[in-house]
């Protein structure tokens, strides 16, 4: 690689540009990037799920009677939002030890994770309940449903249906984001890659082929999830 | 064995987070400039360039900011240039912030109604006055809350270049907690700075947002 980066310049120093790309070397580590993006893939379902439950909780509490809930959700949700994903990574995973909470470095990634996740789809599914005609919700008082029978039953469902594509595409966003967590030594695609170029020196290789792998991710779980979306809110009204 | 201070952690932070700034106002003014050429690509009507935006938008928002840093910072090398983590981040970052704002604007303005490019065919003005006399005052004015919402995504973006190197705010709160091994303290102080960056910009964006919803019904 050293020779290489030598021959890339001319005795006055101009760059050339005569660098072959050698991808057949990262054939040899085909296992590593796999099991990487297998751990990507895990952190990312992990953390939609409970993303997306976060979320529906905050929202919830954002329009809550209690006054004490909107504001520790309001608070939550601008703390997320102002700070960078890999702070927020960084507190939990060395911050929070020193306090005397102490876990492993995937479950730090799966935490920060939720948590970011949740403080955007807080926001997200909150301007969906907000768009919720007052007369469903007058209605269904009027035929008795508890308030949380008309949370669950009469606002939440529409709500999510109406901001479902933007759910959707801040899962992608975390899942993207999750290239970070691999600061923190978790195994995934990121850290696969950044295993592979350490070995073989084919770093704009290596970095190419895990890009590569994110797109094709990102693609996919925009099919899958809008492909789930339209048959779970076929009853629902159709998102805007 | 040097001591620190809780002050002299909070300023070295804060020296730290000027490179944080000037870090963005680069990516922000680069992002703006390529964003810009980018959206006129993208709303002429030659198809081979609206594919190639949108390609570009595609690539760029599919794959992590990191990895687009990883690629700029070795890619360069490989041709030759030498690359320092200024170079790379301010590159990536501007590409990255580029294809974001071209989406953004694009929307803006594909947002007003129609009859407003008919009406200004039907008055005889070409296309280069329809865009400086029509379109682009009305874009702007709606252009300008989400514009100002992404650029904390920049100044949050800018914290991965300290993953390459580049010693801005992130990377001198790791290097200050390697020195004192205090975590929780030097990354609350990390996370407030950027709190302190970043809100008044998200509040911005959001008292924007209602003025001029308010000024158009």
């Amino acid at each position: 690689m050293l020779l290489l980066y030598t021959q890339g310049l001319c005795p006055c120093g101009i760059a050339r540009m005569n660098y072959q790309l050698n991808f057949a070397d990262l054939l040899n580590y085909q296992d590593v990037l796999l099991s990487g993006l297998w751990m990507t893939i895990k952190l990312t379902i992990v953390s939609t799920i409970g993303g997306v439950l976060l979320g529906i909780a905050g929202a919830a509490s954002r329009r809550h009677r209690n006054g004490f809930l909107r504001r520790a959700a309001a608070c939550y949700v601008e703390l997320i939002r102002n700070t960078p994903f890999i702070v927020q990574l960084f507190f939990i995973f060395f911050g929070l030890p020193a306090i005397g909470i102490k876990m492993s470095e995937i479950e730090a990634g799966v935490l920060a994770m939720v948590i970011n996740l949740g403080a955007y789809l807080t926001e997200i599914i909150r301007a969906g309940i907000d768009a919720t005609p007052k007369g469903q919700i007058e209605a269904a008082r009027t035929l008795g449903l508890s308030s949380r029978q008309i949370f669950f039953r009469i606002v939440l469902p529409p709500a999510f249906a109406r901001v479902y594509s933007s759910v959707v595409s801040q899962c992608i966003i975390v899942m993207l984001g999750s290239a970070v967590v691999s600061q923190i030594s978790v195994p995934e695609l990121t850290y696969a890659a950044n295993f592979i170029q350490s070995r073989n020196f084919l770093s704009f290789e290596s970095y190419l082929v895990a890009a590569g792998f994110y797109l094709v991710l990102a693609f996919v779980m925009r099919l899958g999830l809008n492909a789930l979306g339209s048959r779970a809110f076929s009853r629902e009204e159709k998102p805007a | 064995m040097m001591q620190f201070t809780d002050w002299d952690i909070l300023r070295n932070l804060l020296l730290a987070a000027r490179w944080t700034v000037l870090l963005s106002l680069i990516a922000f003014a680069g992002g703006a400039i390529v964003g810009l050429l980018l959206t006129f690509m993208r709303i002429s009507r030659r198809s081979a360039l609206v594919v190639m935006t949108r390609i570009y938008t595609e690539i760029f928002q599919g794959t992590p900011l990191l990895m687009q840093l990883f690629l700029a910072f070795f890619g360069l090398g490989l041709v030759g240039i030498d690359v320092s983590p200024w170079t790379a981040a301010a590159l990536a970052l501007t590409l990255f912030s580029s294809a974001f704002l071209s989406d953004i604007w694009r929307g803006c303005v594909e947002s007003l109604p129609k009859g407003q490019w008919e009406a200004s065919r039907c008055l005889g003005l070409n296309y280069l006055q329809t865009m400086r006399y029509i379109i682009l005052p009305q874009a702007l004015r709606v252009a300008i809350p989400p514009t100002v919402g992404f650029s904390v995504q920049i100044v949050k973006g800018t914290a991965l270049a300290s993953i390459i190197g580049f010693v801005e705010l992130t990377k001198a709160g790791t290097m200050l907690n390697n020195a004192t091994f205090q975590p929780f303290k030097v990354f609350a102080m990390v996370a407030l700075i950027y709190f302190l960056l970043c809100y008044p910009l998200s509040r911005a964006s959001q008292y924007l947002e209602h003025k001029l919803s308010r000024s158009s019904k």
